[in-house]
């Protein structure tokens, strides 16, 4: 069990989210940060997609009642374990009765908490995942308060007693996207404005999406489009003109035309965009992206092997 | 309804390296509609396919993109859209008990004073109609619904309501449909049903599904 004692501004369990019932207009939800849920997971000997806690920047207290491991990525937030520093990215045991302080990141906007055996909280439709929307998933569909306690998976292996670390991913601001199905249908200037400009993120943005403000982006062509299925990664501008990314709350279907398509390797890095902080898009090729989301994948499958029994 | 006329034209688009979209190239039919969800039937069984998502005349699939490849997945659309539509269309029928008016539906008096009806009337053309739900989104459970009466159709509210009660029945335009969940929103709002739209812990976990045909019967007051 752990003890939430101060939850922090917006602290969810999420997992890698759900991919069945989508026809049922049931989002995705899911770990923003993808590849930070995952590594931390990968270092305390989870599955990759085991369920694990998101902090929306922090600060958050948490008490452990049984010996288990922990990771804390996704940021370089300041741990402490019973007042000791903690370092981030880093495998940590921790003794039952121990306290994890967590502070606000320097940097960057989703820390992740990962422990061994993952979060218990039970399944719903497929995955642990807080649908705060449709207020189900999680812990009973909402994001933690002070006073909750979250169940623990029982582990049936070792604990792994060596401290071991990994280089947090390189961040930027800028995230590669495909062309969307509307693309051609914007203006050339507007197109080129969008591959161009430094997108700033407004307050106006939550797990559902981010509201993007820059130059505006108008469409020539293309009457009213019907209502269609939409995924996170998704840029819709809407009528005026500033695009939206949809991000892994989003609801399925939508019907403003999408000038692009962030590539699913580089939609964590969204997850870690501060409000008032800018973005790029840069062009790429479906071939790319799916070359870096099969580099991804077989980083994480080396990472996985290198930390088997260690 | 006729259903062995040609096919019209799927066009098929990448949405993303993830994705296709699957866009009937003509008029929004009911009969062009029941092929998109035989469409996405038909891609559920294909391998990798992780998603479908059924629009108004259009289908969504999302995939796997380091299982399978986007053209192999067109070249299935594609052979699966040729074959002759079925004679019988899915779904099945499902009746929703509505309390209209009162508490339950505090807009049903300005409905019918838009559409020049008095409630009576408003709720007879209401039920009378046999809706088919086209495609389910916004949120979980909610349903597109395709038949509403011409006189029926009424302009959503100047001011949304920040908070519709789970189960209302709303008049939005030409649209008319049941709220799964507690929500802003501005449709009208003519009634109430006491029938769970969406339980997460159920599978399926919504009462309606793409192809269903649903009447309304008006519950006595």
């Amino acid at each position: 069990m752990i003890e939430v004692l101060r939850a922090g501004p917006l602290t969810t369990v999420q997992d890698l989210g759900r991919e069945a019932w989508r026809d049922r207009g049931i989002s995705r939800c899911g770990a923003l940060d993808d590849l930070a849920l995952m590594r931390a997971n990968l270092l305390v000997g989870n599955p990759p997609g085991a369920a694990g806690l998101e902090f929306t920047l922090g600060p958050a207290t948490l008490r452990f009642d049984a010996d288990c491991s922990i990771a804390v990525t996704g940021t370089d937030a300041d741990a402490l374990l019973d007042g000791q520093p903690l370092r981030p990215w880093w495998r940590q045991r921790v003794k039952a009765g121990q306290t994890l302080k967590l502070a606000a990141p320097r940097e960057r906007m989703r820390s992740y908490l990962a422990v061994s055996g993952g979060i218990a909280s039970a399944p719903a439709l497929g995955s642990r995942s807080t649908d705060l929307k449709a207020g189900f998933g999680g812990l009973q569909g909402r994001a933690l308060r002070d006073g909750d306690r979250l169940p623990l998976a029982a582990t049936t292996t070792a604990l792994p007693a060596r401290r071991i670390g990994l280089a947090p991913p390189d961040w930027d601001a800028t995230v590669r996207a495909l062309p969307g199905p509307e693309h051609e249908d914007f203006s050339v200037a507007a197109r080129e404005a969008f591959w161009d400009a430094d997108w700033r993120l407004t307050p106006q943005s939550n797990r559902m999406g981010y509201r993007f403000a820059g130059p505006e982006l108008r469409r020539e062509r293309g009457g009213e489009l019907a209502s269609h299925g939409v995924l996170p990664g998704v840029v819709q501008v809407p009528p005026s003109g500033q695009p939206i990314v949809l991000l892994a709350d989003a609801q399925t279907t939508g019907g403003y035309p999408k000038i692009a398509v962030v590539i699913r390797a580089d939609l964590w890095k969204l997850a870690q965009l501060r409000l008032g902080a800018t973005l790029r898009f840069r062009p790429c090729s479906a071939d790319e992206a799916v070359a870096a989301l099969r580099g991804r994948q077989a980083e994480l499958d080396q990472l996985r092997s290198a930390l088997h029994d260690r | 309804m006729q259903m062995n006329t040609p096919p019209p034209e799927l066009l098929i688009r990448p949405l993303g390296e993830a994705a296709l979209c699957c866009a009937v190239d003509g008029a929004i039919t009911l009969e062009h509609q029941q092929r998109i969800w035989q469409l996405g039937a038909g891609l559920a069984k294909v391998a990798g396919v992780l998603g479908l998502i059924p629009g108004m005349n259009n289908l969504t699939l999302s995939f796997d993109p380091l299982h399978t490849e986007a053209a192999t997945l067109a070249q299935a659309a594609q052979a699966l859209w040729g074959k002759p539509a079925r004679g019988r269309p899915l779904g099945r029928q499902v009746d929703i008990p509505v309390r209209y008016g009162g508490a339950d539906g505090p807009d049903l008096a300005d409905v019918a004073a838009h559409c020049g009806l008095d409630i009576d009337e408003v709720v007879r053309r209401h039920t009378q109609a046999e809706y088919v739900v086209y495609f389910i989104g916004f949120q979980p459970g909610f349903a597109y619904l395709g038949g509403l009466d011409e006189r029926l159709h009424t302009p959503r509210r100047a001011e949304p309501r920040l908070a519709v009660p789970a189960g209302s029945i709303g008049i939005g335009g030409a649209q008319t449909g049941i709220y799964p969940l507690a929500t802003p929103g501005g449709w009208q709002l003519i009634g109430r049903t006491a029938l769970s739209l969406f339980d997460p812990e159920a599978e399926p976990p919504t009462l309606l599904a793409p192809g269903d045909r649903v009447r309304f019967v008006a519950e006595p007051t």
